[in-house]
């Protein structure tokens, strides 16, 4: 049984990354770190650099967790989460969510979204907490 | 002097200035985005030359050639992939440079550089182009036939990896170029009536630049997306003024007289100034890592170069890059014809363009300078929406040439040509310039020939025909030598860069 986090390199991620880690630690699970993209786009802010990535790792793996990650170019983000969550029987899954313009839910889709529609496990989505230590 | 006033009367009107506005603004954008280049911009924006003014249309894309020249250097300080095939050279240093933290002053110098050069360049533009034409009146049909001649020839040869691939895209495009009637007998008409009046030359360039372009992104959609660099506002130290002043004038003195000739295009003297940087350089540690002097000549040459290819469009009628061939489509789709007589017949249109000129650039730099994080933005915009926009243009221009569905047809058969020569690695200037020239070749001959009543040895009669055939034997000879020596050294694999057309 894992924990599967949604991590975006932004602040929406490094929330769900730490109540990730720390769900992980209480039910001594492992962490799955998903961070991956359409890319269509010749920059996507948050896909994260290689760098990023290590620095990650090394800070999940400083609180005593195993972690793996998941990072690269997919078809569609939200079908990757899912397909990482199903294949690794994930007990629970972190995403980020965030507050939407109407303009933006036109133009967008949500992938927070279709992974709490289409997750299989419970589906933890959080917010990033301006005063919080984040990873 | 009078004349160029009077030009900035016409330029300033607030109709021109906002064309000035749009087309510098456009350009920026597609010198930003990699693949999305000022010659595709102009071939989509043909239609616009049927409803608008030939001096607002003209502005208009003289703003979008010098933006996309700013632009290209922002993708390559930013991300290391060149916007534009004229910043291939900035990403080497400039990419260094944003990596040790100075992208800001990386930018500030392109930026700077870009406008001291574009100005300088303008202004020679302005001495030289009405001279050349007084020189250019005097020639005989033999003469222009030997020049087009030799500006095919010197796209096709000199620039470009393989003279193979290049003298293949040009024979495709004096073969499209056949098409049609107008000798009198119907030649590669395919018997179809549609094709008698030939190919219209906005579905060639809209096929080839836009359809091209988006069917390859198309087929290589999911790639991995590259680091950018944050930057803040774009600015300079004392001392990186000091390492680049001269590097710009330097990088002017190259890039006009490059952009000028017939091997034009911004590729040699950019990588030329780089080179003369890196040898004269008081820092020479720092070249590979970072030198601000390998950012200012190189962006500094790129501008140059623009407004030298406006030197033998204006003057001649000839088109030495892919974006100064498409204006010339749309010089010609008002039925003017650039050349000698076009400065002194349409003194308005060529002075308020010129005049225009100047504005362009002034209004870069204030766009640039502070905007340039802004710009980066447009990087995140996804490919598909993108292209289906300019699918969408392109269809709608090609359709607007004579409400045909036929030319749709068309426009997806050479669309799927453009697909197979980037496939193959084809260039796509010698094919447009082909398609433009190739008929105004045939009309020259056919002139030289009626007059001296079909002997041949007329087009050796005048003096400057026999000169230009020397340098075309002098370049031949010249390729063939470069071609065996570095056939001697064995040939390195051939590096993929994504540039646009």
């Amino acid at each position: 049984m894992t924990v599967v986090v949604a991590w975006s390199a932004d602040e929406y991620g490094a929330a769900a990354l730490a109540h990730g880690a720390a769900q992980a630690e209480q039910k001594h699970e492992d962490l799955v770190v998903v961070n991956v993209t359409r890319g269509d786009a010749y920059v996507d802010r948050r896909y994260a650099a290689d760098e990023e990535i290590a620095r990650v790792t090394a800070a999940v793996k400083g609180l005593g967790l195993e972690v793996r990650v998941v990072h690269g170019v997919v078809d569609d983000v939200p079908t990757a989460v899912v397909d990482e969550i199903r294949t690794t029987r994930a007990s629970l899954a972190v995403v980020g969510i965030r507050h939407r313009s109407p303009v933006g839910k036109m133009l967008l889709g949500s992938v927070a979204q279709r992974i709490i529609l289409d997750a299989p496990c419970p589906v933890l989505a959080v917010k990033p907490d301006p005063e919080a230590d984040l990873i | 002097m009078d004349l160029l006033l009077e030009g900035f009367a016409t330029a300033l009107t607030p109709t021109n200035l906002l064309f000035a506005v749009i087309g510098v603004l456009l350009g920026t954008a597609v010198g930003v985005l990699p693949g999305i280049g000022p010659a595709m911009t102009v071939a989509l924006l043909l239609p616009v030359t049927y409803s608008v003014e030939p001096s607002s249309a003209l502005i208009m894309f003289a703003g979008i050639y010098y933006g996309g020249m700013y632009g290209g250097s922002t993708t390559s300080i930013l991300l290391n992939t060149p916007g534009e095939s004229s910043s291939v050279v900035t990403a080497l240093e400039g990419n260094k440079m944003a990596k040790k933290g100075r992208a800001a002053q990386a930018l500030a110098t392109a930026a700077i550089g870009s406008f001291v050069a574009g100005t300088i360049g303008t202004v020679l533009l302005v001495i030289l182009a009405p001279n050349i034409a007084d020189l250019v009146v005097k020639l005989g049909a033999p003469s222009y036939f030997a020049i087009m001649l030799l500006a095919l020839f010197a796209v096709t040869a000199v620039l470009g990896t393989s003279k193979l691939r290049g003298f293949i895209a040009l024979f495709l495009g004096l073969s499209i170029g056949l098409i049609g009637t107008t000798t009198g007998q119907a030649r590669l008409t395919f018997g179809e009536a549609k094709l008698a009046d030939g190919i219209d030359i906005v579905v060639v360039a809209v096929a080839i630049f836009a359809i091209g372009e988006a069917l390859w992104v198309a087929a290589h959609l999911r790639r991995k997306p590259l680091d950018i660099i944050p930057v803040g506002q774009p600015w300079m130290s004392r001392s990186d003024w000091g390492r680049s002043w001269k590097p710009w004038l330097r990088g002017t003195a190259f890039g006009f007289p490059f952009g000028a000739l017939p091997a034009g295009g911004a590729e040699v003297p950019t990588f030329l100034s780089y080179i003369t940087e890196r040898r004269l350089t008081k820092h020479p540690e720092e070249f590979g890592n970072g030198a601000i002097e390998g950012v200012a000549g190189p962006e500094a040459a790129n501008n140059a170069s623009a407004a030298g290819t406006l030197v033998p469009l204006l003057a001649i009628g000839l088109p030495t890059t892919a974006t100064a061939a498409v204006i010339l489509v749309a010089i010609q789709s008002y039925g003017l014809q650039p050349g000698p007589q076009f400065l002194d017949s349409n003194p308005e249109l060529v002075w308020g363009l010129l005049a225009s000129l100047f504005i362009a650039n002034t209004l870069l730099l204030v766009i640039n300078l502070p905007l340039a994080p802004v710009w980066a933005k447009l990087l995140q915009i996804p490919r598909p929406y993108l292209y289906a926009g300019i699918l969408f243009f392109a269809s709608l221009g090609a359709f607007s040439v004579n409400f045909d569905a036929f030319d749709l047809a068309l426009l997806g058969v050479l669309g799927l040509l453009g697909l197979a020569m980037r496939r193959f690695g084809l260039p796509v200037l010698p094919l447009i310039i082909g398609v433009i020239l190739g008929p105004r070749v045939e009309n020259q001959l056919a002139e030289a020939l009626a007059i001296s009543q079909g002997d041949v040895s007329t087009l050796w009669s005048e003096p400057v025909a026999v000169v230009v055939y020397v340098v075309m034997a002098l370049l031949l000879v010249g390729t063939i030598v470069a071609g065996r020596r570095a056939g001697a050294a064995a040939p390195g694999p051939e590096k993929k860069e994504e540039v646009s057309a």
